[in-house]
């Protein structure tokens, strides 16, 4: 034996197995980051500026952020197993025109048909990468391509803007308020309590977590790896085409321009609120911090004014940028 | 922690797990040669060879990995044909490997719990009554730990005990553990074999992969050697000696080593002067323990031992390639920075890796460009490398090692397996070094070529390096070798020169009794 300071009688004991306080600061660091930079933001806006912290303002960013929150939360189970969807801001303006197409034929057309065909975007989606193993950037970046030529051709070349016409339930579900905040905020909200759920108390969630973590290991231990995947491109587009239709609604028009780049806001947030992109850890309540966060610093800028708000980009980028250093730095430091 | 067992493993018992006359060919390779095991319930039984002996391929065919070309596996006498892994697993059988099948981001309990975890209303995971369910199996296999922390943040030789409580916990009827002691503490150790008891107490079959004879002749009941992909001896082991065991393991038969010796050594060579290369104290946890040695220049140094013993390990360390704990070494009386391999080739040792297609040779890219690749930095001036140079160099080593190609332009990949492994010390030999390091250089070519590398490491200590060589051929080593150091359980166990340098030597060295130590 290698060592003969152990002896037969010494119980494994606790100590042992501990992980070191550096180890755990680092966890904290990684789950809670975004949640503590937005908690800081919140108070130097507040203290910087008098019209930042009204009810309106607040409500503004809550309603405005609930959007890319929806798509955020389908990124989420998506890039925990390991994958991307680059198709959502795509699916998120496809969402938008069907919804307004479909709404002649009433309300529920106006949501079942944008769920239903972005559904089945993400369910051909999630077959070409669970079964047939095509990597999910390049099927996913097809998706993009795919559902952008899809909204054209229903839109005649975007010739042709489908309206929501006022005083219907789908506008009033986009458009109506309770206690200041839109209604898409409560559902919002709604989305990522179930979100977490199904995450931390499901087997569908312990097999999202276990196949970003060890995708054969997971296989071994009869994990349904395929069945999974494909599952969560089905919920990534349905999110997307949902949260479409309901933005279609609060503008009361299906907008074909709307979503160019989102995926990659989308990607952001979820990745600035803690989700490793390589997959196996990442959570909701992360996500939802990293959506807020990236709408709060476009809120502060725009209440400097005179800055253009294409520093918002800028600022964004640079914030992904310390996020993605830190991420790297730190599962480098627990990994020794 | 378990009521003594009664011994179970009655010869009357039907096997419950067999395989018959299996074979298995990869591209027409023989790997498994019509071999035979049967396991009856609750017995141990050791599965022994060295590399290539087929013990991973036979238990790939058990647990479902691969499918036998002829002959069947059968549990408890019907013929059981998994389709994969998980079906093996649905069936009882269980492998533990010694890469952990787990999630090392998931916590703890999740992954022992995996796919039964206890279920609340809705469907809902109970998470509290999972915490309790895992903190309480673990603490039978004496892991305390808190079960809601990611795995990863365990030792190995925990983790290790989340993988067995997981695949025993399961039902299982055969559990396969491979090397599971490899990187366990001694306490752990024992709580292993106080698992394996109550195993054996519940009529579970193991298959147990271990090099270490101790641990063998503790727990193991039965024993099947392999080599070169046949059973070369199964019995009892208690009735098989150690160095029985050791020679059959090495294919080296005590007797029949005196009459023959065809390697093309020459024999001693006139080591001289200071040590050019001295490792003192190397230590990593779990794989070196405080091995030290020296190499003067025109010396051939052999690390001796068993699969698993530190060989390969001590090589590594020495060429910085593996972190380590405390020791260090010293070339030409100058020290190199611990773990860094580039300080290691500065300082003028390069390694010869035991696997050449994974770690060494760019198969894609022609004999020139991978003679040039590691002197690249040395023949270059400002950056810019002179083509006529490098020409130069490559004509210079394919004539001196006579590397047979149709010229510098042909890709690796054409050539045979022992031209390939003199492009790779063509390649290191361009840096010129002072220490070579050979990890197994003759393996997996053929008779002649072995022959020629053989000859070409007697001319390169002739011309002055220190070879560091490291085979499992123990004729080769004996005779290539102007001294042997034994490895066990990554510490030396013995040195021999001159007249104890003997194969027989070698194997009672590998086959002497441990002292007592692990508790």
């Amino acid at each position: 034996m290698t060592t003969e300071q152990a002896t037969a009688d010494t119980p494994v004991t606790q100590d042992a197995y501990a992980p070191s306080r550096r180890d755990r600061t680092f966890g904290l660091i990684q789950r809670h980051g975004a949640t503590a930079v937005l908690v800081l933001l919140l108070l130097v806006g507040s203290l910087s500026f008098a019209r930042f912290p009204t009810g309106e303002n607040l409500g503004d960013i809550a309603i405005t952020s609930s959007f890319p929150a929806m798509v955020a939360l389908g990124m989420t189970f998506v890039i925990i197993t390991g994958g991307i969807d680059l198709s959502v801001g795509s699916v998120f303006a496809l969402g938008g025109v069907l919804a307004a197409y479909a709404v002649r034929w009433g309300t529920v057309a106006g949501l079942l048909v944008p769920l239903a065909v972005c559904g089945v975007v993400g369910l051909v989606q999630g077959l070409l990468i669970a079964r047939v193993r095509l990597a999910p950037f390049i099927v996913t970046l097809a998706g993009l391509l795919g559902a952008r030529g899809l909204l054209l051709s229903i839109s005649h070349e975007g010739a042709t803007t489908y309206l929501i016409p006022h005083g219907t339930v789908l506008a009033r579900l986009g458009q109506g308020h309770l206690f200041g905040l839109g209604y898409p905020v409560y559902l919002t909200l709604v989305l990522f309590v179930i979100g977490g759920v199904v995450l931390q108390r499901t087997g569908f969630g312990q097999a999202v977590y276990a196949i970003g973590g060890a995708e054969d290991a997971a296989a071994l231990m009869g994990v349904p790896v395929a069945r999974t995947k494909v599952v969560v491109y089905v919920l990534s587009g349905m999110l997307a085409g949902l949260s479409g239709a309901l933005n279609a609604a609060r503008l009361s028009s299906g907008v074909t321009i709307l979503g160019t780049g989102m995926e990659l806001d989308v990607i952001a947030a979820v990745v600035i609120g803690g989700t490793l992109l390589t997959g196996g850890a990442g959570s909701v309540s992360g996500t939802i911090a990293g959506v807020l966060l990236l709408g709060v610093i476009q809120n502060l800028i725009n209440q400097i004014g005179d800055l253009s708000s294409s520093y918002q980009q800028v600022v964004s980028g640079a914030f992904l940028a310390v996020v993605v250093v830190a991420q790297t730095y730190l599962s480098r430091a627990r990994r020794l | 922690m378990t009521d003594p067992v009664p011994e179970q493993a009655n010869a009357g018992d039907p096997p419950l797990l067999e395989a018959r006359d299996i074979v298995k060919r990869f591209t027409g390779v023989l790997a498994l040669d019509r071999v035979t095991l049967s396991l009856r319930p609750g017995e141990v039984h050791a599965l022994v060879g060295e590399n290539g002996a087929g013990k991973s391929t036979l238990i790939k065919v058990i647990t479902g990995v691969h499918r036998p070309d002829e002959g069947e596996v059968r549990l408890a006498g019907r013929t059981a044909g998994f389709a994969d892994p998980l079906d093996a697993q649905r069936a009882g059988v269980q492998a533990v490997h010694q890469e952990i099948g787990l999630v090392p981001d998931l916590s703890v309990a999740r992954n022992l719990l995996l796919g039964r975890e206890p279920r609340r209303a809705l469907g809902l995971i109970d998470t509290r009554r999972m915490h309790q369910t895992a903190a309480r199996t673990l603490e039978s296999y004496g892991v305390r730990v808190d079960v809601r922390l990611p795995l990863r943040s365990l030792g190995v030789g925990a983790q290790q005990m989340v993988a067995l409580a997981r695949a025993v916990s399961v039902d299982a009827r055969v559990v396969i553990m491979d090397e599971p002691t490899s990187s366990l503490e001694p306490r752990e150790v024992e709580t292993l074999f106080g698992v394996i008891d109550r195993l054996r107490g519940q009529g579970i079959a193991v298959i147990y992969v271990s090099h270490r004879l101790d641990e063998l002749y503790r727990i193991c009941d039965g024993v099947t050697v392999l080599r070169d992909g046949r059973v070369v001896h199964q019995g009892a082991l208690a009735d098989l000696d150690r160095l029985r065991l050791v020679s059959l393991m090495l294919g080296r038969d005590v007797a029949q080593v005196r009459s023959e010796g065809v390697t093309r050594f020459s024999g001693a060579h006139e080591a001289s002067g200071r040590p050019v290369l001295e490792a003192s104290g190397l230590t990593s946890r779990h794989l070196l323990d405080d091995v030290s040695l020296t190499i003067r220049p025109r010396e051939v140094v052999g690390l001796g031992g068993l699969l698993g013993a530190g060989r390969t390990e001590t090589a590594k360390a020495i060429a910085g390639v593996l972190p380590l704990d405390a020791g260090g070494v010293t070339v030409a009386g100058l020290p190199v920075r611990r773990g860094s391999a580039t300080a290691a080739v500065r300082a003028g040792i390069a390694l010869l890796p035991e696997d050449r297609k994974a770690e060494g040779i760019v198969p894609t890219l022609s004999v020139r460009d991978n003679i040039a690749l590691a002197a690249l930095p040395r023949l270059a001036r400002a950056g810019v490398v002179s083509d006529a140079r490098i020409d130069r160099i490559v004509e210079t080593f394919m004539k001196r090692l006579r590397i047979k190609a149709t010229g510098p332009h042909q890709p690796v990949a054409e050539l045979s397996g022992g031209n390939q492994q003199k492009v790779l010390l063509a390649r290191w030999l361009a840096t010129e070094p002072k220490v070579l390091l050979l990890d197994e250089p003759t393996r997996g070519i053929d008779v002649g070529a072995k022959a020629e590398v053989q000859a070409l490491v007697d001319e390169l200590a002739e011309a002055g390096l220190a070879v560091l060589l490291i085979s499992s051929d123990l004729e080769e080593l004996v005779e290539g070798s102007d001294r042997v150091v034994v490895l066990r359980g990554g510490a030396v166990v013995g040195e021999l020169t001159g007249d104890e340098l003997t194969e027989e030597g070698v194997m009672t060295t590998i086959a002497a009794h441990t002292r007592e130590n692990a508790g």
